[in-house]
């Protein structure tokens, strides 16, 4: 004997949200993405790179930057990975990370972690004391230096690089490199293994 | 009985229980890693750049099975360990051996099944030239395994293969690969390799908490309407006596993913057998409407979930997962359980406080059993119903009975009328959903269980993606009798055509397909026709007493579609019965 038909079932209260978490009927509940430095030690070794980056591809995690260097330890590297994601998007992004093979250990770095990035930027020489004093007003320093351009090294937060491009503008600017951000808690903290 | 094996080797005559010689090539070590792992059956197919470690096999007692089809090899591999719980291997060559095992090791790593593909490439010093089978291998297949091994140096090639092994059978199952270059296993090594061990950067949690296990148990004991979902994780923690138990003394029902058909019997009075797309209707009731589920190796899927908005909306979720990664990946878990789910269940055994006050609901559990039993039509003037074929085979064959199945309606049709009664009975394709996996997936599970009788259901459009592999099984003398649920069209695509599509049935009809009985008996199988139902147990009968493997040719009603239905991205609780159906939800 068939049951009764759709509109006529037996019909739960309550209901979820699209991230598969349960919310009062009565209120819309999202997360808004907020950007998490995440920090990773993983084996030195060939295609580590590839495989970090290849997973944050393939699952959609919005990638800002990602920097990767050697440390102390010669068999280790250290990631810096920024992402701008919701909450649950963060939590499955240390958590597909940490499932990686070469992946040592997996942390996000809180709001106060020393973040820097670098810049250089090349920029015209016919004015060189006045890209001198630009420089110096963010503590950035000339590297390199010809009869036509000028190369000035700024090091310092995000909003300092884009503040400073900004005022180097006014020189014509021919070049601009920028890395992602490099990060580290303050304080005594270290990223050993996972806790 | 393997080629290999019908090759006599002189030393077996006489010393048969004499050490192995030491390894002196890097391919002789690859092979050893496999001996030292228990390898027992190797899938595979030979070719340039695979072929010194196919010359160390030749010295090996480890069987091998020549397929027609590197992704058969895969697949086989893959049935091979979804039935024995441990790794099935599978070897290719460089280039388009390689790449054709890609679809099979996608499919392991969607189930989470072990396998180890271990696969030839060119001479180290050709690696990036665009050399002759070459392909960047691990590149390729590094986002489907859980790690891609490129051995670089015969020293360590065999470590490198007993690690794979290792890590595809801990913790959450799944395939790894290795990729072999010919100068490394043809280079010389008196290196043995080592015991398998998973790296050990890799750790596998064995038990949850105990605070939270705590917390779980007492949620679940104060609930009304408790549910257990029980996945394809139960079935490979081998856990499901252990669900059995759980569920029995604490009187709670017990629904099963696709993945988990066997890992909770479907003869049970507790069962509710599987929900989800084509699941029961009483299983989707009681998913909708539950207020506490305990879900076990499972990664909510969306096939079983439909929308997760409306997914078990009103549920509490107890979520036990090795798989830390699984936990609120989908569907947010109220209490994350993260240890081996056999584990897991012992602890939570011991911490319900007591079994919940559930009597109501289990009664309004089968009431919609009543209500929405799994029926279709059968007068005798209408064309042959797929379902009744099924629930026939079923019928006759012993409970431990493997059914594989390629994908389409046909899976759909095996997986709600065949009754399951023990895991590591259902191998089938869940998260891929790979056409043409039922063939070969029959070979491995057939090698892998040689006592259990083998049966494949397949789609005639499915079928023919694979069917060279029979000549495997004719070759291997393999007993596995294959149903063709022939209705001259991918079935399934057809049926969402006439549902969503207006009926617009572009590329879904195959009225040119071959006659499945001849095909069979050109491959030196016996082949079968069925077209009423005046003769459907006495063929399936002959095709079971055929010592060999069988193909059943069943022409089905083309009429026929799949239901219960949810939607894709529907809500589980608003399952059509019938095509009526589809319009109201």
């Amino acid at each position: 004997m068939p049951g009764p038909a759709p509109d006529e079932r037996m019909r739960p209260k309550g209901r979820r949200n699209t991230q598969g978490i349960r919310v009062d009927p009565e209120a819309e509940v999202t997360h808004e993405p907020r950007q998490a430095v995440l920090s990773a030690l993983v084996k030195h070794r060939p295609g580590v790179l590839s495989e970090v980056s290849a997973l944050f591809s393939r699952r959609q995690f919005n990638i800002e930057s990602l920097t990767v260097g050697p440390t102390v330890d010669e068999d280790t590297a250290r990631m810096t990975i920024l992402i701008e994601e919701p909450d649950p998007g963060i939590d499955q992004a240390k958590k597909q990370l940490r499932k990686l093979v070469p992946v040592i250990s997996v942390r996000e770095l809180e709001g106060e972690a020393v973040r820097r990035e670098l810049a250089l930027v090349k920029v015209s020489g016919e004015k060189p004391d006045d890209v001198n004093a630009v420089a110096d007003m963010y503590n950035g320093q000339a590297v390199d230096a010809s009869t036509d351009s000028v190369t000035v090294e700024i090091t310092g937060s995000k909003q300092k690089i884009d503040a400073a491009i900004e005022a180097f503008k006014q020189f014509d600017v021919q070049e601009i490199v920028r890395t992602g951000a490099a990060a580290l808690e303050r304080g005594p903290k270290t990223l050993e293994k996972d806790v | 009985m393997s080629e290999r094996a019908s090759v006599p080797k002189e030393e077996d005559d006489t010393e048969p229980e004499t050490e192995p010689e030491p390894v002196t090539t890097g391919a002789q070590s690859v092979i050893r890693a496999l001996e030292n792992a228990g390898t027992d059956y190797v899938f595979g197919v030979q070719g340039g750049a695979i072929m010194p470690v196919y010359d160390a096999l030749y010295d090996s007692d480890i069987n091998h099975v020549t397929m027609a089809h590197e992704q058969g090899a895969s697949h086989a591999a893959d049935a091979y360990g979804i039935v024995t719980g441990d790794p099935g291997v599978c070897f290719a060559t460089s280039g388009p051996g390689a790449t054709n095992l890609v679809t099979g090791i996608a499919d392991a790593n969607m189930d989470s099944d072990p396998v180890i593909a271990l696969t030839g490439q060119v001479p180290t010093e050709f690696v990036g030239n665009d050399a002759f089978q070459e392909t960047d291998t691990v590149g390729i297949t590094q986002p489907i395994t859980k790690e891609s091994y490129f051995a670089a140096d015969s020293d360590t090639v065999g470590d490198d293969v007993s690690e794979a092994f290792a890590l595809a059978d801990a913790g959450r199952q799944g395939p790894t690969l290795v990729d072999l270059p010919k100068d490394v296993t043809q280079g010389e090594t008196e290196v043995e390799p080592g015991t398998p061990e998973t790296p050990e950067t890799y750790e596998v949690p064995e038990e949850a908490d105990d605070e939270n296990v705590q917390e779980a148990a007492e949620a679940l004991a104060a609930a009304d309407r408790p549910v257990i979902l029980s996945g394809g994780g139960v079935i490979k923690a081998n856990a499901s006596s252990a669900l059995r138990e759980f569920a029995t003394e604490y009187e709670i029902p017990v629904i099963t993913t696709m993945p988990g058909i066997g890992s909770f019997p479907e003869d049970h009075e507790l069962s509710l057998e599987w929900a989800g797309m084509h699941g029961t209707g009483y299983a989707n009731m009681a998913i909708s409407n539950t207020d506490c589920m305990l879900a076990i190796g499972t990664r909510f899927d969306d096939r079983l979930t439909g929308g997760v908005d409306s997914f078990a909306p009103d549920a509490e979720v107890i979520h036990v997962d090795i798989d830390p990664a699984e936990i609120s990946k989908n569907v947010y878990a109220d209490y994350p359980l993260i240890g081996d789910a056999r584990n897991v269940l012992r602890q939570l055994f011991d911490a319900m406080p007591r079994a919940p006050d559930a009597d109501e609901w289990r009664d309004q559990c089968q009431t919609w059993k009543d209500e929405y039993p799994m029926e279709y039509d059968t007068p005798d003037d209408e064309p042959l119903k797929p379902q009744y074929v099924v629930e026939r085979f079923s019928d006759v064959t012993p409970d431990d009975t493997i059914v594989c199945t390629g994908v389409g309606q046909h899976q759909m049709w095996a997986s709600q009328f065949w009754e399951y009664t023990e895991p590591r009975t259902w191998v089938s394709s869940h998260g891929l959903g790979t056409m043409g996996y039922g063939v070969p997936a029959a070979i491995g599970a057939k090698l892998a269980a040689p006592d259990q009788e083998v049966v494949c259901f397949d789609g005639d459009g499915s079928f023919l993606m694979t069917v060279q592999g029979l000549s495997v099984a004719v070759r291997e003398q393999l007993d596995i009798t294959y149903v063709v649920l022939n209705n001259e069209a991918v079935g399934m695509v057809r049926q969402w055509q006439d549902g969503f599509y207006e009926g617009r049935r572009m590329a879904s009809e195959y009225p040119w397909i071959p006659q499945f009985d001849k095909l069979a008996e050109a491959f030196g199988a016996r082949g079968f026709t069925l077209e009423s139902y005046e003769n459907v147990e006495e063929t399936i009968q002959e095709a079971r007493d055929y010592d060999g493997p069988s193909v059943i040719d069943a022409h089905i009603d083309p009429g026929e579609n799949v239901f219960p239905m949810v939607p894709s991205g529907g809500d589980n609780g608003l399952f059509a019965l019938n095509e009526d159906h589809l319009d109201m939800i």
